[in-house]
């Protein structure tokens, strides 16, 4: 066991953690933090988004001790117009991919923001402004929902985008 | 998982003692080795994390060439200014590549040494010679639409899954690495081994050796671009991929760079097709020559002999397109 410390959704944890322990299971069944969803446990999903030091990406695959030090977000400390708006759009339907989808979204404005292309963006050069449609669908590409609620989910990140900034 | 010790060392000289030992392998951004771990299909013992080894940096060099860390995170390389200018293949490559997720998370480092793999190399029922050497390939008149047709043997036809490797490959990378042994340089397409029969050896990597960096060559004149068809529009594999880099004078292939993702057991520099192309007209019908005396080599299955056809016909539209953007950049 080797002792981390993360700061979860703004408060210090100290725990101690096996290696092979990933983010995820440390998340959910150690603490009992379980808006992060096992859709897949393999990368494939998106399910399991949260933010660690502001990025997005997948605790499924991040093993606990190598974000010794961290700052992870997880839905559960997530409070912004983003929520709002999914139910305004009807942006899930069984709600289970939806943590993951949000934390992604806020993950990706801020690198829409931040002028990070993605593969659509054209010349390489990120338009100002809320991005396109097809900007979201590509850079959202990571988080499926089965119940296929993605154009909802589209409409509601365009709503907020722009006000990422708290 | 099986259990394994953690290190996250903190420079070079502790890391390569520490992950030299058999039953060591060093640890990126894990979004493919913890997989194949808790699939059970990779077991160490002990993992050396190298994301404290201060190797995140992409810095220009005196002669124009581009360093970049092996720990840079693939996100990070796609969105960097000289990449996006000078080696806009590349770029796309990487944005092509997995999710916005795993993005943040890969190393270039562990983008470079991620297994190659096919459906049968995750299935304990399956036989697999990566997996169990001598158990035999499933994958040969099995599920095989994902699957190799350059390069491949009678042992071994998964292909190789990176799109990243592809855009390394056209533009002449170097693989800078330390081991217990010292430092070498090893170029992109000496990096990676054909399966052969030890399809289980992917590479030609020493004992401990560790990437510490990939080098480009100063940027091309030549316009560049990577092009990949796939079964989504997104956060798939590819299908076939083309890497270009094409300079026209007087309706002449002056400059020519060529690499497939999708159809080799390893990212493959399409030699033949540049041979062919460099110096000749540069026309439709000469792009179409080159791609199918390229793939003139492949190996098909019951699968993937579509594959073949798809790789001719993305390699005459990205060299036509390139061709169509004509002079400057
Ligand atoms: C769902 C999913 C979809 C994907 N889709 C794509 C895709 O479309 N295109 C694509 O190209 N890739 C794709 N990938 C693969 C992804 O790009 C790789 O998993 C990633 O690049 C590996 O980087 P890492 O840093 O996470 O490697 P790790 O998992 O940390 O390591 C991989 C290997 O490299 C070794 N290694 C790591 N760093 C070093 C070093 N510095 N020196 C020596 N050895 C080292 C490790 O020991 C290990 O064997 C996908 C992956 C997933 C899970
Ligand atoms: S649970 Fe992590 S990506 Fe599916
Ligand atoms: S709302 Fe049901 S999976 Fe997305």
């Amino acid at each position: 066991m080797t002792e981390i410390q993360i700061k979860l959704n703004g408060s210090v944890e100290r725990i101690d953690v096996d290696p092979w322990v990933s983010l995820l299971d440390l998340l959910r069944e150690t603490l009992k933090i379980t808006g992060p969803k096992k859709g897949c446990d393999q990368g494939a999903c998106g399910a399991c988004t949260v933010l660690a030091d502001g990025r997005r990406i997948n605790a499924c695959l991040a093993l606990a001790v190598a974000y010794d030090g961290s700052e992870i977000t997880t839905i559960e400390g997530v409070s912004h117009p983003i929520q709002e708006a999914f139910i305004h759009r009807d942006g899930f339907q069984c709600g289970y991919c939806t943590p993951g989808q949000i934390c992604s979204a806020l993950g990706m404005l801020g690198e829409y923001q931040a002028g990070m292309p993605s593969a659509v963006t054209e010349a390489g050069e990120v338009p100002a402004g809320k991005p396109s449609p097809e900007e979201i669908r590509e850079r959202m590409s990571g988080n499926l929902c089965r119940c296929g609620a993605y154009n909802g989910i589209i409409m509601a990140i365009q709503d907020v985008a722009g006000t990422e900034n708290r | 998982m099986k259990p394994f010790t953690y290190l996250k060392p903190h420079d070079i000289e502790a890391a390569i003692p520490a992950g030299t030992p058999p039953g060591t392998k060093y640890l990126g951004g894990g979004t493919n080795l913890v997989d194949l771990m808790r699939e059970g299909i990779e077991q160490p013992d002990h993992l050396v994390d190298i994301t404290g080894l201060h190797l995140d940096g992409i810095e220009e060099l005196p002669d124009g060439s581009l360093r970049i860390g092996a720990a840079v995170r693939n996100s990070t390389l796609a969105a960097h200014p000289k990449v996006r200018k000078g080696y806009r293949v590349l770029s796309e490559a990487l944005l092509s590549g997995a999710s916005g997720q795993l993005r943040n998370m890969a190393t270039v480092g562990g983008n470079l040494l991620q297994r190659t793999r096919c459906p049968y190399f995750y299935s304990d029922a399956a036989a697999c010679n990566k997996r169990q050497p001598g158990s035999g390939c499933d994958a040969l008149d099995g599920f095989n639409r994902s699957c190799a047709v350059l390069g491949v043997s009678d042992s071994c036809i998964a292909a190789h899954p990176s799109d990243m490797c592809v855009a390394l490959s056209a533009l002449d990378a170097v693989v800078h690495v330390q081991g217990p042994g010292g430092t070498r340089e090893i170029p992109l397409t000496e990096l990676h081994r054909l399966p052969g029969d030890t399809p289980n050896i992917e590479n030609t990597l020493e004992a401990g050796e560790l990437v510490t960096a990939v080098v480009l060559p100063p940027p091309l004149s030549a316009r560049s671009t990577y092009r990949k068809v796939r079964d989504r529009a997104s956060y798939a594999f590819a299908l076939a991929s083309v890497a270009a880099a094409l300079e026209i004078e007087d309706d002449k292939v002056t400059r020519i760079r060529l690499a497939l993702g999708g159809v080799g057991t390893k990212p493959w520099r399409a030699y033949e097709a540049e041979r062919l192309l460099l110096g000749g007209p540069a026309d439709e019908q000469a792009y179409r020559r080159a791609a199918e005396a390229e793939l003139a080599a492949a190996t098909v299955r019951a699968g993937n002999a579509f594959k073949v056809t798809l790789a001719e016909a993305t390699i005459v539209a990205v060299l036509r397109d390139l061709s169509k953007a004509g002079a400057g950049s």
